[in-house]
């Protein structure tokens, strides 16, 4: 079996006439579904664990201190001991709670988290759907998690946890619409839908060096609105309004939390994902139009390494992000998007609309 | 269409419940055992009525069964973060009582620890405020920073915060001969970070947006409910008891009593910020030109204060403190009563936080700098 | 017209300032090595506690095990909560003479508030403050010290 770093595609048509060989096409199918899911399972396993120590290690670093520093050499094992603590605690459920939404709630917010990251293009080959609407369904589908958080806070039978269900969902239904109209201005500029067109046309310069003001104003609107999707950063006010008013996710104890939990990070690896790919370049290299030697030098590097420091740099931005401002209250959250950056995004659509027609671009 | 008129007419002012909630004892962000009882009408805070009690040790009868010099270890637990400055007040009220004057080393030295004491509590406050506003790094920048004057308290006086350095008549020890260049090394330091605070916090967008209007206190409220300290005179109340009746080496520096008219939160915050530089030019007045001389009087070995009642007021980080002291003639006081400034400031949070929504009432109890062992005794 | 002035002026005075702020924490993150993390256990043998430090109360011996204390009660008076106890005995000098000595300094370390009046009121010097900090115990009767050593005599020439 060819295992080419550069090009996945060598491997998954390798596996695929192999399968195809050996198994009816039904057959052969399956298998295929079951290996990608498994596949799918493990990385979002393995990452979400790894984003918690990262969270962790970081957020100590802006702190000028050490962070997990002892189970494990450089506390590596940190995150599954408190994985194994909270499988172990045990599974209250309040005595009026609705039994089935109570236990659907955060089943609904992982698949939409799953839907979301199948179509994300890893490196050329690794990509499992590629959909010609593509930037249409991430935006459809991420909007399904809403329903998992609403479910959540009515269903736990909690006055508090209903008030912070609802603020979290107005927060993520306000900022749906932005994310959706910075991704919209990218499409403009790029001419399709479709992943992996997006990642083609920014073989020559990734579209945040191309697409210049519009694409620049478009990255931060778009980070600024990730953030608050994510219920992260400074407009966490659904988690830490534990201050008084506790979050929706407050009646969960044991691995539905760790369900919750790791949802989010694994929403955070989505919205950098998305902004690697559609801003930074997805799994294409560093190329700068007609230097031919510099593009050859980064061309060494595999696709899947550059798509991972993309994404691993947004989601240090967005860390950032966290660890330095104060938090926002509710009021302020909404008057942000609809007053201030849902019409730079209109004014922004339309710089875009104009920079296009009139090829004022790289 | 007068039908539809009439619909939207009714249905113009939904009824809503009140209901209370308890910001029980145990809180994140009450800075000790305090119970708020919070009549909310949805978003809105109604009033706010607080229970405390939860810490009451009994300092006050306590100190009838011990002398004079032993009060001083337990004024230390009242106020931690100024313990200095409740030593000091307990010390200079028995001193003038036995009417005896300290030497100029003497005053000199509690007046540098005084400032000293200012700034750590105000760091402490400053990094609390910013965990409380959701700026998680702010709380380890401020103790970053507090760490290293817990270091010179210790190196002087033995102990980081509780650090019982006064007694009647004098110092408990002599300052370490590290002393003087420690405060100079720590003041050149924290110069350059003080201007990192106001850029990581004062100058926020999102801080001023969560501050600017919010908790208003007028002055003649201020007045009223007898809040001073920071928290007054961010309203103008001009209170500053080192202005007014100055006490130890007050008298000989030269520095400006911080006034503010915008009684918001945001003026009680930037009043404490800017006491922090007062803070270190007074020290850096003080710490070269401390005189020579003995660092305690020659004391009997029990001290006996004449009959009568005597008040002593100094100003810590919160406000004015007072020490009340009756006495019979004999080695205990008869009673000995304080006046704490956190008990009065938190009787203001009713009025400030009216009409507010419940994230702005942790915000404005935190501008007030509440100390809850101080409130309870 | 002005208010959409003030409007656009706000947005970029708004993100200036928030670019100030992640500049300050993106100082420290830049530099991960100069973070002011103590490892406490890992450092007991380098790490030395300021000589005035208020850990416990102890009576030094000498390599004669001999200590300064007369048993003469003033650091049990000057106790405010009565963490120190002095029962002491009479013995007899070799001039024939009775003589007053220490038979055990009993302290309580779960009760001393570490405030110093007992070492500054003793006239010989014999007890001062010790450095340890590290007092958890698992059972508190290991928190009443005997502060002088079984066998040990009070020095010579030490004055009353």
């Amino acid at each position: 079996m060819a295992f080419n770093i550069y090009d996945f595609t060598t491997l998954t048509h390798d596996i695929h006439v192999g399968l195809a060989e050996s198994f009816s096409p039904f057959l052969a199918t399956t298998i295929e579904w079951v290996i990608v899911g498994v596949v799918y399972l493990l990385f979002v396993a393995l990452f979400g664990l790894f984003l918690v120590y990262a969270e962790r290690k970081v957020c100590a670093a802006f702190q000028q201190r050490l962070g997990p520093t002892r189970v494990g050499p450089w506390g590596i094992f940190q995150t599954i001991a408190d994985f194994i603590k909270l499988l172990m605690k045990e599974l209250i459920m309040p005595r009026k709670a609705d039994w089935f939404l109570y236990n659907l709630a955060p089943f609904i917010v992982i698949i939409a988290s799953f839907l979301a990251i199948a179509v994300l293009p890893f490196a050329p080959g690794l990509q499992s759907l590629d959909f010609d609407i593509g930037v249409f369904y991430l935006t459809a589908v991420s909007s399904v998690g809403v329903i998992g958080i609403l479910l959540a806070g009515w269903s736990s039978n909690n006055k508090f946890s209903l008030i912070g269900a609802m603020r979290s969902g107005a927060q993520i239904l306000s900022y749906e619409l932005s994310v959706s109209l910075s991704l919209l201005t990218m499409v403009i500029f790029a001419g399709s839908m479709q992943f992996s067109v997006i990642v083609e046309h920014q073989r020559d310069a990734w579209f945040i060096f191309s697409g210049h003001l519009p694409a620049i104003i478009a990255f931060v609107v778009f980070l600024i609105a990730g953030t608050a999707e994510t219920n992260r950063g400074p407009f966490d006010l659904a988690e830490a309004e534990s201050e008084l008013v506790a979050g929706f996710h407050t009646e969960y104890s044991g691995i539905k939390f760790a369900m919750f939990f790791l949802a989010e990070y694994i929403n955070l690896f989505i919205v950098s994902a998305v902004a690697a790919t559609v801003f930074l370049g997805g799994w294409m290299p560093l190329h700068f139009g007609n230097f031919e030697s510099f593009n050859h030098v980064m061309d060494f590097i595999p696709p899947v390494i550059w798509f991972f420091m993309k994404v691993l740099t947004v989601i240090f931005i967005i860390m950032w992000f966290k660890w330095t401002f104060p938090r926002l209250r509710v009021d302020q959250i909404l008057t942000l998007e609809w007053k201030y950056l849902l019409p730079i995004n209109l004014v922004n659509i339309l710089l875009m609309a104009l920079v296009v027609l009139t090829k004022f671009h790289f | 269409m007068s039908e539809i008129k009439e619909v939207i007419v009714k249905t113009d002012r939904l009824a809503t419940d009140k209901y209370q909630v308890n910001m029980g004892p145990q809180h994140p962000s009450t800075h000790g055992v305090l119970r708020l009882l919070v009549t909310l009408e949805g978003e809105k805070v109604l009033n706010v009525q607080p229970h405390t009690g939860y810490i009451h040790s009994g300092i006050e009868k306590m100190c009838e069964a011990i002398t004079y010099p032993q009060i001083i270890h337990l004024t230390d637990r009242m106020d931690y973060l100024s313990a200095h400055m409740s030593n000091e007040a307990v010390a200079l009220c028995v001193e003038n009582a036995l009417q005896i004057e300290v030497p100029d080393r003497v005053k000199y030295i509690r007046t540098i620890m005084d400032e000293l004491t200012r700034l750590a509590s105000h760091q402490l406050w400053w990094c609390v405020y910013g965990m409380d506003l959701g700026a998680l790094t702010t709380f380890f920048y401020g103790l970053r920073d507090r760490e290293l004057i817990l270091d010179i308290f210790e190196e002087t006086c033995g102990a980081r915060m509780t650090v019982s350095y006064n007694t009647p008549g004098g110092l408990m020890f002599d300052i370490h001969p590290n002393f003087q260049k420690r405060v100079k090394d720590y003041i050149k330091y924290f110069k350059t970070k003080l201007p990192e605070y106001d850029q990581l916090l004062s100058g926020n967008v999102i801080m001023r947006e969560r501050t600017e209007g919010i908790g208003y206190l007028t002055l003649e409220e201020a007045i009223d409910f007898g809040v001073t300290g920071p928290s007054g005179r961010a309203s103008g109340f001009s209170s500053d008891v080192r202005k007014h009746q100055p006490y130890s080496a007050y008298p000989l520096v030269k520095f400006n009593e911080i006034l503010d008219h915008r009684c918001d939160s945001l003026a009680r915050y930037e009043v404490r910020i800017k006491e922090m530089w007062e803070s270190i030019s007074i020290i850096e007045q003080l710490i070269d030109n401390i005189p020579e001389g003995d660092y305690a009087l020659k004391m009997k070995g029990v001290l006996k204060l004449p009959e009568g009642e005597f008040y002593q007021r100094v100003e810590t980080a919160r406000g004015e403190f007072g020490v009340f002291i009756v006495s019979d003639g004999k080695k205990n006081p008869y009673r000995i009563k304080f006046r704490s400034p956190g008990f009065s400031n938190l009787f203001a949070l009713n009025k400030m936080a009216k009409g507010h929504k419940i994230a702005d009432l942790v915000a404005i109890m935190s501008t007030l700098d509440l100390i809850i062992p101080d409130i309870d005794r | 017209m002005k208010s959409f002035i003030e409007y656009i002026v706000s947005i970029f005075k708004g993100v200036w300032t928030l670019l100030i702020g992640m500049k300050i924490t993106g100082k420290y993150v830049f530099t991960p090595w100069k973070h002011v993390t103590h490892q406490y256990p890992e450092n007991r043998d380098t790490l030395v506690m300021f000589e005035r430090f208020r850990g416990e109360v102890i009576m030094p011996h000498t390599d004669n095990n001999e200590h300064k204390c007369t048993g003469c009660g003033i650091c049990e008076i000057n106790c405010p909560n009565g963490s120190i106890e002095i029962i002491s005995k009479s013995i007899i000098t070799p001039e024939g003479k009775k003589k007053r000595a220490i038979d055990q300094h009993i302290y309580h370390l779960g009760m001393c508030t570490l405030c110093n009046l007992c070492v500054k009121a003793c006239p010989t010097g014999a007890i001062v403050m010790g450095q340890n900090f590290e007092h958890a115990v698992w059972d508190r009767s290991k928190l009443t010290k005997v502060l002088n050593q079984p066998g040990s005599k009070i020095s010579e020439g030490v004055k009353e």
